[in-house]
Protein backbone atom coordinates (compact mmCIF):
# COMPACT_ATOMS: atom_id res chain seq x y z
CA UNK A 1 0.00 0.00 0.00
CA UNK A 2 2.72 2.31 1.22
CA UNK A 3 4.24 1.37 -2.03
CA UNK A 4 1.67 2.51 -4.04
CA UNK A 5 1.58 5.79 -2.90
CA UNK A 6 4.91 6.29 -3.39
CA UNK A 7 4.55 5.63 -6.97
CA UNK A 8 1.59 7.40 -7.34
CA UNK A 9 2.28 10.52 -5.62
CA UNK A 10 5.96 10.04 -7.70
CA UNK A 11 4.02 10.09 -10.81
CA UNK A 12 1.85 13.36 -10.02
CA UNK A 13 5.24 15.23 -9.29
CA UNK A 14 6.40 13.92 -13.02
CA UNK A 15 3.80 14.80 -14.69
CA UNK A 16 3.12 17.89 -13.15
CA UNK A 17 6.40 18.95 -13.85
CA UNK A 18 6.02 18.13 -17.50
CA UNK A 19 3.22 19.77 -17.55
CA UNK A 20 5.09 22.44 -16.45
CA UNK A 21 7.34 22.52 -18.57
CA UNK A 22 4.71 22.58 -21.62
CA UNK A 23 2.65 25.06 -20.92
CA UNK A 24 5.41 27.66 -19.06
CA UNK A 25 6.11 29.21 -22.35
CA UNK A 26 2.70 30.53 -23.18
CA UNK A 27 2.27 31.49 -19.59
CA UNK A 28 4.93 33.47 -20.03
CA UNK A 29 3.91 35.08 -23.50
CA UNK A 30 0.85 35.68 -21.55
CA UNK A 31 2.85 37.32 -19.00
CA UNK A 32 5.20 39.19 -20.88
CA UNK A 33 2.23 40.81 -22.71
CA UNK A 34 1.08 42.63 -19.95
CA UNK A 35 4.41 44.04 -19.22
CA UNK A 36 6.71 46.54 -20.21
CA UNK A 37 9.41 46.02 -22.97
CA UNK A 38 11.78 46.36 -20.44
CA UNK A 39 10.77 44.26 -18.20
CA UNK A 40 10.41 41.47 -20.06
CA UNK A 41 14.13 40.51 -20.24
CA UNK A 42 14.67 42.25 -16.70
CA UNK A 43 12.21 40.35 -14.94
CA UNK A 44 11.68 36.31 -15.06
CA UNK A 45 8.25 36.87 -13.03
CA UNK A 46 5.19 34.90 -14.38
CA UNK A 47 3.20 37.81 -11.98
CA UNK A 48 3.88 41.61 -13.78
CA UNK A 49 4.94 44.14 -11.86
CA UNK A 50 1.39 46.05 -12.74
CA UNK A 51 -1.35 44.66 -15.16
CA UNK A 52 -0.78 47.01 -18.60
CA UNK A 53 -2.79 46.57 -21.18
CA UNK A 54 -0.70 49.40 -22.93
CA UNK A 55 0.84 46.97 -25.14
CA UNK A 56 -2.56 45.43 -26.26
CA UNK A 57 -3.70 48.68 -27.21
CA UNK A 58 -0.61 49.69 -29.08
CA UNK A 59 -0.37 46.68 -30.78
CA UNK A 60 -3.79 46.92 -32.03
CA UNK A 61 -3.05 49.63 -34.14
CA UNK A 62 -1.28 47.59 -36.32
CA UNK A 63 0.31 49.25 -39.25
CA UNK A 64 -1.44 52.08 -38.45
CA UNK A 65 -4.38 52.05 -42.01
CA UNK A 66 -4.38 48.34 -41.01
CA UNK A 67 -5.27 47.97 -37.88
CA UNK A 68 -5.78 43.89 -36.03
CA UNK A 69 -9.44 44.61 -36.41
CA UNK A 70 -8.84 44.30 -39.77
CA UNK A 71 -6.28 41.16 -39.77
CA UNK A 72 -9.18 39.87 -37.57
CA UNK A 73 -12.23 40.92 -40.33
CA UNK A 74 -9.85 39.32 -42.68
CA UNK A 75 -8.69 35.91 -41.12
CA UNK A 76 -12.11 35.46 -40.24
CA UNK A 77 -13.23 36.28 -44.00
CA UNK A 78 -10.86 33.71 -45.15
CA UNK A 79 -11.73 31.04 -42.13
CA UNK A 80 -15.15 30.60 -42.27
CA UNK A 81 -16.23 29.99 -45.63
CA UNK A 82 -13.13 27.88 -45.78
CA UNK A 83 -14.72 25.70 -42.77
CA UNK A 84 -18.04 26.22 -43.80
CA UNK A 85 -17.27 24.64 -47.87
CA UNK A 86 -14.91 22.03 -46.41
CA UNK A 87 -17.84 20.61 -44.22
CA UNK A 88 -20.18 20.83 -47.24
CA UNK A 89 -17.91 19.33 -49.81
CA UNK A 90 -16.32 16.68 -47.69
CA UNK A 91 -19.81 15.29 -46.21
CA UNK A 92 -21.47 14.94 -49.77
CA UNK A 93 -18.44 12.95 -50.69
CA UNK A 94 -18.06 10.81 -47.59
CA UNK A 95 -21.71 10.26 -48.38
CA UNK A 96 -21.31 8.94 -51.85
CA UNK A 97 -18.31 6.98 -50.56
CA UNK A 98 -20.07 5.36 -47.77
CA UNK A 99 -23.34 4.76 -48.92
CA UNK A 100 -23.49 4.03 -52.81
CA UNK A 101 -21.75 2.00 -55.36
CA UNK A 102 -20.81 2.50 -58.82
CA UNK A 103 -17.97 1.94 -60.99
CA UNK A 104 -14.48 2.34 -60.11
CA UNK A 105 -15.57 3.36 -56.21
CA UNK A 106 -12.60 0.88 -54.84
CA UNK A 107 -9.63 2.71 -57.04
CA UNK A 108 -10.86 6.31 -56.49
CA UNK A 109 -11.39 5.55 -52.87
CA UNK A 110 -7.79 3.98 -52.87
CA UNK A 111 -6.69 7.28 -54.76
CA UNK A 112 -8.56 9.65 -51.89
CA UNK A 113 -6.65 8.09 -49.70
CA UNK A 114 -3.34 7.98 -51.32
CA UNK A 115 -3.18 11.84 -51.69
CA UNK A 116 -3.38 11.84 -47.79
CA UNK A 117 0.50 11.48 -48.27
CA UNK A 118 1.07 13.51 -51.36
CA UNK A 119 3.21 16.40 -50.26
CA UNK A 120 1.73 19.66 -50.07
CA UNK A 121 5.06 20.73 -51.18
CA UNK A 122 4.79 19.17 -54.95
CA UNK A 123 1.88 21.14 -55.80
CA UNK A 124 2.16 24.09 -54.50
CA UNK A 125 3.67 25.77 -57.89
CA UNK A 126 1.22 24.56 -60.30
CA UNK A 127 -1.70 25.40 -57.64
CA UNK A 128 -0.09 29.09 -57.61
CA UNK A 129 -0.01 29.17 -61.36
CA UNK A 130 -3.10 27.92 -61.47
CA UNK A 131 -4.60 30.81 -59.63
CA UNK A 132 -2.65 33.48 -61.00
CA UNK A 133 -4.25 32.51 -64.67
CA UNK A 134 -7.66 32.31 -63.16
CA UNK A 135 -6.84 36.06 -61.60
CA UNK A 136 -7.49 34.78 -58.24
CA UNK A 137 -4.46 36.05 -56.87
CA UNK A 138 -4.64 38.49 -53.67
CA UNK A 139 -8.15 37.19 -53.01
CA UNK A 140 -9.65 34.42 -50.80
CA UNK A 141 -10.59 32.37 -53.53
CA UNK A 142 -7.66 30.39 -53.70
CA UNK A 143 -8.75 29.44 -50.27
CA UNK A 144 -12.39 28.53 -50.60
CA UNK A 145 -11.96 26.90 -53.96
CA UNK A 146 -9.80 23.52 -53.00
CA UNK A 147 -12.31 23.69 -49.59
CA UNK A 148 -15.10 23.56 -51.97
CA UNK A 149 -13.35 20.68 -54.07
CA UNK A 150 -12.97 18.42 -50.75
CA UNK A 151 -9.09 18.41 -51.55
CA UNK A 152 -8.80 17.69 -47.57
CA UNK A 153 -8.95 14.20 -48.06
CA UNK A 154 -8.44 13.61 -44.73
CA UNK A 155 -11.83 15.24 -43.51
CA UNK A 156 -13.69 12.48 -46.11
CA UNK A 157 -11.66 9.79 -44.45
CA UNK A 158 -12.88 10.55 -41.09
CA UNK A 159 -16.80 10.91 -41.95
CA UNK A 160 -16.60 7.82 -44.10
CA UNK A 161 -14.83 6.11 -40.98
CA UNK A 162 -18.11 7.36 -39.06
CA UNK A 163 -20.58 7.22 -41.43
CA UNK A 164 -19.63 3.64 -41.56
CA UNK A 165 -20.61 3.01 -38.20
CA UNK A 166 -24.15 4.26 -38.60
CA UNK A 167 -26.77 1.78 -39.36
CA UNK A 168 -27.90 1.01 -43.23
CA UNK A 169 -30.97 0.26 -41.71
CA UNK A 170 -32.14 3.90 -40.88
CA UNK A 171 -31.62 4.72 -44.77
CA UNK A 172 -33.59 1.92 -46.09
CA UNK A 173 -36.61 2.41 -43.84
CA UNK A 174 -36.24 6.47 -44.39
CA UNK A 175 -35.98 4.78 -48.61
CA UNK A 176 -39.52 3.49 -47.59
CA UNK A 177 -40.92 5.59 -46.33
CA UNK A 178 -40.17 7.90 -50.07
CA UNK A 179 -37.03 9.53 -49.05
CA UNK A 180 -34.94 10.18 -52.09
CA UNK A 181 -31.18 10.26 -51.46
CA UNK A 182 -30.61 13.82 -50.26
CA UNK A 183 -33.32 13.69 -47.88
CA UNK A 184 -31.93 10.71 -46.45
CA UNK A 185 -28.85 12.38 -46.25
CA UNK A 186 -30.32 15.99 -44.90
CA UNK A 187 -32.75 14.37 -42.15
CA UNK A 188 -31.52 11.00 -41.12
CA UNK A 189 -28.06 11.10 -41.44
CA UNK A 190 -27.01 15.01 -40.88
CA UNK A 191 -28.08 14.63 -37.69
CA UNK A 192 -26.39 11.85 -36.90
CA UNK A 193 -23.09 12.80 -38.11
CA UNK A 194 -22.86 16.10 -36.33
CA UNK A 195 -20.54 15.19 -33.57
CA UNK A 196 -18.05 14.10 -36.07
CA UNK A 197 -19.05 17.42 -38.34
CA UNK A 198 -18.28 19.54 -35.55
CA UNK A 199 -14.85 17.86 -34.76
CA UNK A 200 -14.06 18.35 -38.59
CA UNK A 201 -14.92 21.58 -38.20
CA UNK A 202 -12.73 22.39 -35.39
CA UNK A 203 -9.73 21.16 -36.53
CA UNK A 204 -10.40 22.87 -40.17
CA UNK A 205 -10.88 25.84 -38.39
CA UNK A 206 -7.60 25.85 -36.21
CA UNK A 207 -5.92 24.46 -39.37
CA UNK A 208 -7.07 27.48 -41.15
CA UNK A 209 -6.13 30.10 -38.92
CA UNK A 210 -3.21 29.29 -38.20
CA UNK A 211 -2.03 28.70 -41.49
CA UNK A 212 0.69 30.94 -42.68
CA UNK A 213 2.46 29.69 -46.14
CA UNK A 214 -1.18 29.81 -48.03
CA UNK A 215 -1.69 33.67 -47.16
CA UNK A 216 1.92 34.17 -47.53
CA UNK A 217 1.86 33.94 -51.39
CA UNK A 218 -1.59 34.61 -52.42
CA UNK A 219 -2.56 37.78 -50.30
CA UNK A 220 0.01 40.57 -51.39
CA UNK A 221 -2.00 43.53 -50.23
CA UNK A 222 -1.41 44.64 -46.23
CA UNK A 223 -5.29 45.61 -46.69
CA UNK A 224 -6.71 41.62 -47.37
CA UNK A 225 -3.42 40.34 -44.57
CA UNK A 226 -5.03 37.74 -42.45
CA UNK A 227 -3.54 37.81 -38.70
CA UNK A 228 -0.42 35.81 -39.33
CA UNK A 229 0.70 37.78 -42.07
CA UNK A 230 0.21 41.29 -39.89
CA UNK A 231 2.00 39.34 -36.77
CA UNK A 232 4.69 39.01 -39.22
CA UNK A 233 5.12 42.67 -40.21
CA UNK A 234 5.11 43.12 -36.82
CA UNK A 235 8.15 40.84 -36.20
CA UNK A 236 9.76 42.49 -39.69
CA UNK A 237 10.22 46.40 -38.73
CA UNK A 238 13.79 45.76 -38.40
CA UNK A 239 15.90 45.96 -35.17
CA UNK A 240 13.85 47.69 -32.43
CA UNK A 241 11.15 45.12 -32.45
CA UNK A 242 8.68 46.00 -29.65
CA UNK A 243 9.06 42.67 -28.23
CA UNK A 244 6.10 43.83 -25.55
CA UNK A 245 3.48 44.74 -28.73
CA UNK A 246 4.51 41.44 -30.38
CA UNK A 247 4.01 39.39 -27.80
CA UNK A 248 0.51 41.27 -27.02
CA UNK A 249 -0.52 40.28 -30.35
CA UNK A 250 0.89 36.95 -30.51
CA UNK A 251 -1.60 36.28 -27.58
CA UNK A 252 -5.00 37.71 -29.44
CA UNK A 253 -3.64 35.67 -32.17
CA UNK A 254 -3.69 32.39 -30.66
CA UNK A 255 -7.13 32.81 -28.99
CA UNK A 256 -9.65 32.11 -30.95
CA UNK A 257 -7.71 28.68 -31.17
CA UNK A 258 -7.23 27.83 -27.76
CA UNK A 259 -10.53 29.34 -26.72
CA UNK A 260 -12.09 26.26 -29.58
CA UNK A 261 -9.76 23.59 -28.12
CA UNK A 262 -11.39 24.46 -24.28
CA UNK A 263 -14.56 24.22 -25.10
CA UNK A 264 -14.52 21.59 -27.74
CA UNK A 265 -11.89 19.60 -26.04
CA UNK A 266 -14.04 16.43 -26.11
CA UNK A 267 -14.99 16.52 -30.13
CA UNK A 268 -10.90 17.46 -29.89
CA UNK A 269 -9.96 13.91 -27.77
CA UNK A 270 -12.58 11.90 -30.06
CA UNK A 271 -11.09 13.11 -33.56
CA UNK A 272 -7.64 12.46 -33.28
CA UNK A 273 -8.20 9.10 -31.28
CA UNK A 274 -10.76 7.70 -33.98
CA UNK A 275 -8.54 9.24 -37.10
CA UNK A 276 -4.96 10.11 -36.30
CA UNK A 277 -3.63 13.10 -36.97
CA UNK A 278 -0.69 15.10 -37.90
CA UNK A 279 0.20 18.14 -35.30
CA UNK B 1 -37.38 -13.50 -52.72
CA UNK B 2 -36.88 -13.01 -56.32
CA UNK B 3 -38.70 -9.48 -56.32
CA UNK B 4 -36.78 -8.27 -53.22
CA UNK B 5 -33.67 -8.72 -55.65
CA UNK B 6 -35.34 -7.36 -58.46
CA UNK B 7 -35.35 -4.17 -55.92
CA UNK B 8 -32.73 -4.28 -55.09
CA UNK B 9 -30.49 -4.20 -58.40
CA UNK B 10 -32.96 -1.70 -59.68
CA UNK B 11 -31.79 0.51 -56.77
CA UNK B 12 -28.42 -0.66 -57.39
CA UNK B 13 -28.24 0.94 -60.87
CA UNK B 14 -29.87 4.14 -59.91
CA UNK B 15 -27.59 4.56 -57.05
CA UNK B 16 -24.52 4.19 -59.78
CA UNK B 17 -24.70 7.54 -60.52
CA UNK B 18 -26.54 9.41 -57.88
CA UNK B 19 -23.63 7.92 -55.64
CA UNK B 20 -21.00 9.47 -58.59
CA UNK B 21 -22.78 12.90 -58.13
CA UNK B 22 -22.01 12.72 -54.57
CA UNK B 23 -18.43 12.34 -54.46
CA UNK B 24 -18.66 14.71 -58.16
CA UNK B 25 -17.13 17.59 -55.79
CA UNK B 26 -14.02 15.93 -54.86
CA UNK B 27 -13.87 14.18 -58.11
CA UNK B 28 -13.43 17.86 -59.78
CA UNK B 29 -11.27 18.25 -56.77
CA UNK B 30 -8.82 15.91 -57.54
CA UNK B 31 -7.99 16.25 -61.08
CA UNK B 32 -7.77 20.20 -61.31
CA UNK B 33 -6.35 20.79 -58.16
CA UNK B 34 -3.99 17.13 -57.08
CA UNK B 35 -3.57 15.11 -60.06
CA UNK B 36 -3.01 17.62 -62.91
CA UNK B 37 -1.14 20.29 -60.24
CA UNK B 38 1.03 16.77 -59.45
CA UNK B 39 1.88 15.95 -63.04
CA UNK B 40 2.00 19.40 -64.42
CA UNK B 41 4.46 19.87 -62.07
CA UNK B 42 7.19 17.20 -63.27
CA UNK B 43 6.76 19.20 -66.54
CA UNK B 44 7.41 22.59 -65.09
CA UNK B 45 10.74 20.96 -63.31
CA UNK B 46 11.80 20.26 -67.09
CA UNK B 47 11.79 23.90 -67.72
CA UNK B 48 12.31 26.98 -66.52
CA UNK B 49 9.11 28.88 -66.24
CA UNK B 50 9.20 31.94 -64.14
CA UNK B 51 6.31 34.19 -63.84
CA UNK B 52 7.46 36.87 -66.96
CA UNK B 53 7.27 34.60 -70.21
CA UNK B 54 6.31 31.48 -71.68
CA UNK B 55 8.30 28.43 -70.11
CA UNK B 56 10.97 26.42 -72.26
CA UNK B 57 11.78 23.30 -71.76
CA UNK B 58 15.33 22.46 -70.62
CA UNK B 59 15.49 18.81 -70.48
CA UNK B 60 17.15 18.27 -67.04
CA UNK B 61 19.25 20.91 -66.76
CA UNK B 62 17.02 21.72 -63.25
CA UNK B 63 18.51 18.78 -61.99
CA UNK B 64 21.72 18.83 -62.74
CA UNK B 65 22.40 21.89 -61.84
CA UNK B 66 21.01 21.69 -58.55
CA UNK B 67 22.92 18.33 -57.94
CA UNK B 68 26.61 19.53 -59.54
CA UNK B 69 26.11 23.80 -59.16
CA UNK B 70 24.30 24.33 -55.90
CA UNK B 71 25.70 24.86 -53.15
CA UNK B 72 22.65 25.83 -51.17
CA UNK B 73 20.33 22.16 -52.42
CA UNK B 74 23.17 20.11 -50.68
CA UNK B 75 23.44 22.25 -47.46
CA UNK B 76 19.40 22.15 -47.53
CA UNK B 77 19.42 18.68 -47.95
CA UNK B 78 21.81 18.30 -45.33
CA UNK B 79 20.27 20.09 -42.68
CA UNK B 80 16.91 18.62 -43.79
CA UNK B 81 17.69 15.25 -43.34
CA UNK B 82 19.37 15.87 -40.00
CA UNK B 83 16.42 17.80 -39.03
CA UNK B 84 13.76 14.54 -39.76
CA UNK B 85 16.41 12.18 -38.28
CA UNK B 86 16.42 14.37 -34.65
CA UNK B 87 13.02 15.93 -34.78
CA UNK B 88 10.11 12.80 -35.29
CA UNK B 89 12.45 9.64 -33.40
CA UNK B 90 12.55 12.27 -30.83
CA UNK B 91 8.78 13.23 -31.09
CA UNK B 92 7.60 10.19 -30.83
CA UNK B 93 9.56 8.69 -28.15
CA UNK B 94 8.55 11.48 -25.92
CA UNK B 95 4.94 10.86 -26.64
CA UNK B 96 5.39 7.43 -26.23
CA UNK B 97 6.70 7.36 -23.04
CA UNK B 98 4.50 10.41 -22.09
CA UNK B 99 1.25 8.10 -22.60
CA UNK B 100 2.85 5.42 -21.23
CA UNK B 101 2.47 7.60 -17.69
CA UNK B 102 -0.37 8.92 -18.39
CA UNK B 103 -1.83 6.09 -18.80
CA UNK B 104 -2.05 4.80 -14.97
CA UNK B 105 -5.50 5.74 -13.73
CA UNK B 106 -5.05 9.22 -11.95
CA UNK B 107 -7.60 11.87 -10.76
CA UNK B 108 -7.70 14.26 -12.97
CA UNK B 109 -5.44 12.86 -15.57
CA UNK B 110 -7.87 14.62 -18.25
CA UNK B 111 -6.32 17.67 -17.13
CA UNK B 112 -3.08 17.19 -18.08
CA UNK B 113 -3.92 15.57 -21.14
CA UNK B 114 -5.12 18.93 -22.11
CA UNK B 115 -2.03 20.87 -20.87
CA UNK B 116 -0.34 18.87 -22.68
CA UNK B 117 -1.87 18.92 -26.12
CA UNK B 118 -2.40 22.65 -25.87
CA UNK B 119 1.03 23.12 -27.65
CA UNK B 120 0.19 20.82 -30.62
CA UNK B 121 -3.24 23.26 -31.30
CA UNK B 122 -1.08 26.26 -32.20
CA UNK B 123 0.53 23.93 -34.64
CA UNK B 124 2.91 26.19 -37.10
CA UNK B 125 1.30 29.37 -36.16
CA UNK B 126 3.39 32.15 -36.74
CA UNK B 127 2.40 33.25 -33.03
CA UNK B 128 4.11 30.02 -31.44
CA UNK B 129 7.17 30.83 -34.03
CA UNK B 130 7.88 34.23 -32.83
CA UNK B 131 7.21 32.76 -29.21
CA UNK B 132 9.84 30.26 -29.70
CA UNK B 133 12.49 33.30 -31.25
CA UNK B 134 11.67 35.21 -27.58
CA UNK B 135 12.53 32.01 -25.12
CA UNK B 136 15.77 31.37 -27.05
CA UNK B 137 17.24 34.74 -27.32
CA UNK B 138 20.29 35.51 -26.06
CA UNK B 139 18.50 37.63 -23.70
CA UNK B 140 15.31 35.02 -23.21
CA UNK B 141 14.07 33.24 -20.75
CA UNK B 142 15.82 29.81 -21.61
CA UNK B 143 19.36 31.54 -20.76
CA UNK B 144 17.95 32.84 -17.71
CA UNK B 145 16.85 29.71 -15.99
CA UNK B 146 19.92 28.03 -16.96
CA UNK B 147 22.32 30.65 -15.59
CA UNK B 148 20.03 30.17 -11.96
CA UNK B 149 21.68 26.40 -12.68
CA UNK B 150 25.01 27.91 -13.22
CA UNK B 151 25.07 26.59 -16.91
CA UNK B 152 26.25 29.63 -19.25
CA UNK B 153 24.29 30.78 -21.36
CA UNK B 154 23.91 30.44 -25.16
CA UNK B 155 23.04 31.95 -28.41
CA UNK B 156 20.93 29.67 -29.14
CA UNK B 157 19.39 30.90 -32.31
CA UNK B 158 22.76 32.84 -33.51
CA UNK B 159 25.16 29.77 -33.24
CA UNK B 160 24.85 27.83 -36.25
CA UNK B 161 25.58 24.85 -34.48
CA UNK B 162 22.67 24.98 -32.21
CA UNK B 163 19.80 26.69 -34.51
CA UNK B 164 18.75 23.92 -35.74
CA UNK B 165 18.27 21.60 -32.50
CA UNK B 166 16.82 24.68 -31.16
CA UNK B 167 14.11 24.48 -33.86
CA UNK B 168 13.60 20.89 -33.69
CA UNK B 169 12.57 21.31 -30.14
CA UNK B 170 9.88 23.16 -30.83
CA UNK B 171 8.61 20.37 -33.14
CA UNK B 172 9.56 17.59 -30.27
CA UNK B 173 6.95 19.97 -27.65
CA UNK B 174 4.36 19.46 -30.11
CA UNK B 175 3.60 16.24 -29.25
CA UNK B 176 0.27 16.04 -28.12
CA UNK B 177 -1.80 14.11 -31.02
CA UNK B 178 1.05 11.21 -31.05
CA UNK B 179 0.34 11.17 -27.68
CA UNK B 180 -3.12 10.73 -27.45
CA UNK B 181 -2.75 8.50 -30.29
CA UNK B 182 -0.95 6.62 -28.18
CA UNK B 183 -2.87 6.42 -25.46
CA UNK B 184 -5.77 5.13 -27.36
CA UNK B 185 -3.46 2.82 -28.34
CA UNK B 186 -2.83 1.65 -24.58
CA UNK B 187 -6.32 1.50 -23.70
CA UNK B 188 -6.62 -1.55 -26.56
CA UNK B 189 -4.27 -3.59 -25.43
CA UNK B 190 -5.70 -6.72 -23.67
CA UNK B 191 -5.13 -6.73 -20.26
CA UNK B 192 -4.40 -10.34 -19.96
CA UNK B 193 -1.16 -10.29 -22.27
CA UNK B 194 -0.04 -8.21 -18.84
CA UNK B 195 -1.65 -10.72 -16.24
CA UNK B 196 0.24 -13.63 -18.33
CA UNK B 197 3.58 -11.79 -18.60
CA UNK B 198 3.45 -11.00 -14.50
CA UNK B 199 2.67 -14.89 -14.12
CA UNK B 200 5.60 -15.43 -15.98
CA UNK B 201 7.32 -13.55 -13.47
CA UNK B 202 8.42 -10.55 -16.23
CA UNK B 203 9.86 -7.46 -15.11
CA UNK B 204 7.86 -4.37 -16.12
CA UNK B 205 10.60 -3.37 -18.57
CA UNK B 206 10.70 -6.80 -20.12
CA UNK B 207 6.73 -6.36 -20.42
CA UNK B 208 7.19 -2.83 -21.87
CA UNK B 209 9.64 -4.17 -24.75
CA UNK B 210 7.80 -7.90 -25.51
CA UNK B 211 3.83 -6.64 -24.40
CA UNK B 212 3.47 -2.84 -24.92
CA UNK B 213 5.60 -2.03 -27.80
CA UNK B 214 4.75 -5.03 -30.50
CA UNK B 215 1.29 -3.60 -29.34
CA UNK B 216 2.09 -0.31 -30.34
CA UNK B 217 3.83 -0.78 -33.67
CA UNK B 218 0.56 -0.27 -35.55
CA UNK B 219 0.65 3.13 -34.33
CA UNK B 220 3.85 4.00 -34.26
CA UNK B 221 4.12 3.16 -37.86
CA UNK B 222 1.11 5.74 -38.57
CA UNK B 223 3.24 8.11 -36.38
CA UNK B 224 6.44 7.48 -38.23
CA UNK B 225 4.57 8.37 -41.58
CA UNK B 226 2.49 11.49 -40.97
CA UNK B 227 5.45 13.61 -38.53
CA UNK B 228 7.98 12.40 -41.27
CA UNK B 229 6.08 13.23 -43.86
CA UNK B 230 4.96 16.68 -42.40
CA UNK B 231 8.94 17.64 -41.30
CA UNK B 232 10.26 17.13 -44.41
CA UNK B 233 8.03 19.85 -45.18
CA UNK B 234 8.48 22.16 -42.18
CA UNK B 235 8.47 25.79 -43.65
CA UNK B 236 7.16 28.24 -40.83
CA UNK B 237 9.92 27.58 -38.39
CA UNK B 238 12.64 28.02 -40.57
CA UNK B 239 11.20 31.20 -42.38
CA UNK B 240 10.44 33.19 -39.00
CA UNK B 241 12.79 32.08 -36.08
CA UNK B 242 15.75 32.04 -37.79
CA UNK B 243 15.09 32.64 -42.08
CA UNK B 244 17.20 30.26 -42.83
CA UNK B 245 20.68 31.32 -41.21
CA UNK B 246 22.36 31.60 -39.36
CA UNK B 247 24.79 30.44 -42.05
CA UNK B 248 22.08 28.34 -43.74
CA UNK B 249 21.76 25.60 -41.00
CA UNK B 250 18.49 26.16 -40.80
CA UNK B 251 17.58 26.08 -43.95
CA UNK B 252 15.02 23.44 -44.10
CA UNK B 253 14.14 21.75 -47.70
CA UNK B 254 10.65 24.06 -47.35
CA UNK B 255 12.32 26.99 -47.15
CA UNK B 256 14.53 26.64 -49.73
CA UNK B 257 11.51 25.70 -52.03
CA UNK B 258 9.25 28.58 -51.22
CA UNK B 259 12.45 31.15 -51.70
CA UNK B 260 13.42 30.32 -55.17
CA UNK B 261 9.82 29.63 -56.46
CA UNK B 262 8.55 32.79 -54.64
CA UNK B 263 11.45 35.45 -53.80
CA UNK B 264 13.32 34.10 -57.21
CA UNK B 265 10.37 33.52 -59.35
CA UNK B 266 12.05 31.12 -60.66
CA UNK B 267 9.08 28.28 -60.43
CA UNK B 268 10.63 25.72 -62.74
CA UNK B 269 13.52 25.06 -61.12
CA UNK B 270 11.55 25.41 -57.58
CA UNK B 271 9.50 22.54 -59.41
CA UNK B 272 12.48 20.27 -59.59
CA UNK B 273 13.45 21.00 -56.18
CA UNK B 274 10.07 20.08 -54.78
CA UNK B 275 10.19 16.74 -57.22
CA UNK B 276 12.97 15.80 -55.57
CA UNK B 277 11.79 15.95 -51.96
CA UNK B 278 8.85 14.01 -53.46
CA UNK B 279 10.84 11.32 -54.24
CA UNK B 280 12.80 11.62 -51.01
CA UNK B 281 9.37 11.17 -49.26
CA UNK B 282 8.34 8.37 -51.38
CA UNK B 283 11.48 6.32 -50.73
CA UNK B 284 11.45 7.04 -46.91
CA UNK B 285 8.28 5.87 -47.02
CA UNK B 286 8.60 2.91 -49.09
CA UNK B 287 11.34 1.82 -46.58
CA UNK B 288 9.32 2.11 -44.23
CA UNK B 289 6.28 0.66 -45.38
CA UNK B 290 8.52 -2.57 -46.45
CA UNK B 291 10.17 -2.73 -43.38
CA UNK B 292 7.07 -2.58 -41.51
CA UNK B 293 6.35 -6.57 -41.98
CA UNK B 294 9.42 -7.29 -39.84
CA UNK B 295 8.70 -4.97 -37.13
CA UNK B 296 4.93 -3.84 -36.91
CA UNK B 297 2.91 -6.66 -35.11
CA UNK B 298 -0.94 -6.86 -36.85
CA UNK B 299 -3.57 -8.73 -34.84
CA UNK B 300 -6.19 -6.19 -34.22
CA UNK B 301 -4.64 -3.28 -36.46
CA UNK B 302 -7.43 -0.66 -37.27
CA UNK B 303 -7.71 0.74 -41.29
CA UNK B 304 -4.04 1.69 -41.46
Amino acid sequence: MQKKIVATATTYILISLLGLLMIYPLLWLVSGSFKSNAEIFNSFQLIPSRINFDAYIRGWVGLGQQTYSNFFINTIKMVVPSVFFCLLSSFLTAYGFSRFRFPFKKPLFALMIATLMLPKTVIIIPRYMIFKNLGWLDTFLPFYAPELLATQSFFIFMLVQFMRGLPRELDESAEIDGCNSFQILYRILLPLAKPALFSAAIFDFIWAWNDFFNPLIYISSVAKYPLALGLRIDLDVGAAVSWDKVMAMSVVTMLPPILIFFFAQKYFVEGIATTGLKG
Amino acid sequence: MSLANAGKSKVKKAHQYIGLAYIAPWLIGFLTLQLYPFLISFWYSLTDLNLFREPRFIGLDNFIQMFTANADFWQSFRVTFIYVLAAVPAKIAFALIVAMIMNQKLRGINFFRTVYYLPSILGGSVALAILWKLLFMSEGVVNHYLSFLGIPGHNWLGDPGMALTTISLLQVWQFGSSMVLFLAGLKQIPAELYEAGRVDGASRLRMFFHITIPQLTPIILFNLIMQMVNAFQEFTAAFVITNGGPLKSTYLYGYMIYQYGFDYLKMGYASALSWVLFIVIMIFTVVIFKSSSMWVHYEDAGDF
